[in-house]
């Protein structure tokens, strides 16, 4: 099978307001100055498991998906003791200095309530802070050590030819995901993404080990990372091509989850600033705080962040909440820019969703997605296929795949979730997503290069619409701005959800930095990713 | 009775399937038997095609041998009129006397409300407004993820005449799980006999009502009229009762 594809971005077809743009990307600024303050000053549960888990704290208490891991007992022990105001790593790292020296011991030992964390002062706090900063220093350089195995790994067996196809595979037992996943890769996927078990992202701790009971999903462990990538290396060298492996950083967990998909060198992970508070109810404060630790460590470990606009396109009109896309990106740009990930690492998501019974709905899809590939020249799109119109016809089905496909093609996008006829049906066969996989080998094989040869009526109706859209996102902008991010949730102005700011699950677990705060992890990310302080 | 294919009674069908063996000789003699065994005739396999070396897809065309006779079969129709929307209101406020207060929500971890929103929500679907457009029903749409336990809670505190439950996402039987607990907590607090007790997803069967305890379960392609038409003739019907 040939899976060299040619790509390419096409820019300039259509007259895009620029200044519209510019302006948007300065509200997204000034939006976000209040989110990237509150990160800086606070801290949560998760990124102080996060640490500890980047410093080698692992293992879990009982059996089972309900088991507890030793992170989260840590945690807990040191906020019942002293609180996290000053951070886990201090009083965690002291307990390991007196004790034996040995990270997993000491935490077990706290665990088991054999040993209740205090707070160093004088010789013990200095002894203490050497050793935090050289385990994060370790951390830290384990996390970049994920960028560049995956640059030699590529250099050494090959890369994948853009556009990447995207499959996702769930059974719910990671032994049956890495054989369908293999299956995949063989018949020409690029990127295997595997959803998590349903509700994992209410949940406020990470599973431990393989696991073979999640539900319409798989459970997001280190473990089943660890599995996945093994098997996807292996397949991986004897086809000649590098396959990516995506998982979510999303929920409660958010930084864990980042943590554990850079120590397992994932390449990809779902990682919105805004998904889990509109379309979870997660604590808006929670999330702001997690997902720019997460961010952090997404972009050290050259992982690829997807986001979830989708989502907005889902439980709205297409063509009425086109807007929100593009505010919901401009929104996920910046917040990604404050914690130094790059243009080339944002995956930003939008999706193929306008009713196709209505009338040129094609020229619609058109506007949309040419227009963010303009807006976002430098970032690898992901593109989502069509699933609220899906039906039991599954030959229609097929055919919008196809459509989806041809627009993808046409307008460059990078990474192509592939559609499966059957979506409105139930979970895919091992042959939905080879016929997916034919439809988008036909598609992409046939027209990619007509990407390039591609222009726009000036004035016409694609070019019309998609400045429609642009003007209509900056108005969104301006009155989000206005009223601030936080009071823009609380009126229901994203995907018409209210979330007040001290509701939905997770506050409780947000915690305001004290003077002497101290996270050698996060010092030493933004030390190396030139992120402002 | 039998499929029409291009003429009467030819039995024509065309179906699609992978087996878990190499493509081969063997493995079109294979989904031949299979079709056969099937009870297909004059069996054509169109396609074979590997999918990797340890799976082929077929797709086959045959005669079937088997008949149905449509006009002996025992069909749930539509037990209710379907009403306009005045017609709704007027049989709510003469059977009631009062609004209708109508309680919905997603349970267990399943966070799709489209379709819920779709059923309730001022917009509706495709034009065929929600029930809250109803000027007679009082709507709480509690959203997703709520537990029986809210959904008692909001029952009670409402004084709620219907109670709706949505479930989307399934794997492994889990919506069957999840309505059956909204039933057992609705009865443990003395409300089951007080409410019309609604169930509905895409995964559901309107035949599956008795089975779950539910007084009616709608299914995919449902419109947000036809439950409140329902509701209507319910509510007349609970009044006679």
């Amino acid at each position: 099978m040939n899976t060299d594809r040619k790509f390419e971005r096409p820019l300039g077809r259509l007259k895009i307001d620029k200044d519209a743009v510019a302006e948007c990307r300065e509200l997204a600024i000034e939006i976000s100055q209040p989110m990237e303050e509150l990160a800086r000053t606070h801290t949560t549960v998760s990124i102080e498991r996060a640490a500890l888990r980047l410093v080698g704290v692992d293992g879990v208490e009982g059996q089972g998906v309900e088991a507890v891991p030793i992170p989260n007992r840590v945690v807990d022990a040191v906020r019942d003791a002293i609180g996290l105001e000053r951070g886990v790593l201090i009083p965690f790292l002291h307990a390991v200095e007196s004790g034996c020296g040995h990270i997993q011991s000491a935490a077990d030992a706290i665990a088991r309530g054999e040993d209740t964390p205090t707070w160093p002062e004088g010789i013990d706090l200095e002894i203490a802070t050497e050793r935090a900063k050289r385990e994060a220093a370790a951390a830290v350089d384990r996390i970049a050590a994920a960028n560049t195995e995956r640059v030699e790994r590529i250099g050494k067996i090959g890369d994948a030819s853009k556009p990447w196809f995207y499959l996702i595979v769930a059974t719910g037992n990671i032994h049956e995901d890495i054989p369908q996943a293999v299956s995949a890769a063989r018949n020409g996927a690029d990127v295997i993404a595997v959803i998590r078990s349903t509700g994992q992202s209410l949940m406020d701790y990470v599973p431990y080990g393989a696991t073979t009971d999640g539900f319409a999903g798989t459970y997001a462990t280190q473990e089943n990372f660890r599995l996945m990538r093994a098997a996807l290396d292996e397949v991986g060298e004897d086809l000649g091509r590098y396959i990516r492996l995506t998982n979510y950083a999303s929920g409660l967990c958010m930084p864990e989850i980042a943590a554990m998909a850079a120590m397992e060198r994932l390449d990809m992970m779902l990682n919105d600033c805004m998904y889990g508070i509109i379309f979870r109810d997660i604590n808006m404060q929670r999330t702001f705080v997690d997902q720019h630790f997460s961010r952090m460590v997404h972009s050290l470990a050259g992982i690829i962040i997807n986001t979830g606009e989708d989502n907005y396109l889902t439980t709205a009109d297409a063509i009425e909440a086109a807007h929100t896309v593009l505010a919901s990106q401009f929104l996920n740009e910046r917040a990604a820019l404050a914690a130094g990930l790059p243009p080339e690492q944002m995956g930003l998501g939008h999706a193929f969703e306008i009713d196709p019974s209505v009338p040129d709905q094609i020229a619609l899809e058109m506007a949309h997605a040419q227009l963010i590939r303009e807006v976002f020249p430098d970032a690898p799109l992901k593109y989502m296929p069509p699933t609220k119109h899906m039906t039991g016809d599954i030959f229609q089905g097929f055919l919008l795949d196809g459509m989806f496909n041809l627009v993808g093609a046409l307008t460059g996008q990078d990474i192509i979730l592939l559609g499966m006829l059957s979506e409105g049906v139930h979970t895919p066969f091992l042959s939905d997503r080879d016929l997916a996989l034919n439809n988008a080998n036909y598609i992409f094989g046939g027209a990619s290069t007509l990407a390039g040869e591609l222009s726009f009526a000036p004035g016409g109706d694609v070019d019309r619409r998609a400045n429609q859209v642009l003007e209509e996102c900056l108005q969104m902008l301006r009155k989000v701005a206005d009223i601030g991010m936080f009071a823009a949730i609380e009126a229901g102005m994203f995907a018409d959800t209210v979330r007040p700011r001290d509701g939905g699950k997770g506050l409780d677990g947000v915690i305001p930095m004290a003077d002497d705060y101290f996270n050698p992890i996060t010092d030493e990310l933004v030390e190396r990713l030139g992120v402002a302080r | 009775m039998r499929p029409y294919g291009d003429w009467t009674d030819d039995g024509k069908v065309q179906l699609s399937f992978s087996l878990p063996m190499p493509e081969g000789e063997r493995a079109r003699q294979a989904a031949l038997a299979l079709a056969e065994k099937m009870g297909f005739e004059r069996v054509l396999v169109a396609h074979m095609q590997a999918m990797g070396p340890d799976f082929t897809f077929f797709v086959v065309y045959g005669s079937t041998t088997h008949s149905v006779d449509p006009g002996s079969l025992t069909v749930v129709e539509r037990e209710f009129p379907l009403l306009s929307p005045k017609e709704v209101d007027l049989a709510i406020s003469e059977g009631l006397k009062r609004q209708l207060v109508v309680v919905g929500a997603c349970t267990g971890t399943d966070a799709h409300t489209v379709g819920l929103d779709a059923i309730l929500s001022m917009k509706g679907l495709a034009g065929d407004k929600g029930l809250e457009y109803y000027h007679e029903m009082n709507v709480h749409n509690l959203g997703s993820q709520v537990t029986p336990e809210e959904i008692v809670e909001t029952v009670t505190a409402e004084g709620a005449d219907a109670v709706l439950i949505s479930q989307v996402v399934t794997q492994r039987e889990a919506h069957i799980h999840h309505l059956g607990e909204v039933r057992e907590a609705l009865v443990a607090a003395g409300l089951r006999d007080g409410v019309l007790l609604i169930g509905g997803g895409p995964r559901f069967s309107p035949e599956q009502a008795d089975e779950l305890g539910y007084d009616r379960i709608f299914s995919r392609g449902t419109k947000p009229s036809e439950v409140a038409s329902y509701l209507a003739w319910a509510i007349s019907n609970r009044k006679a009762a």
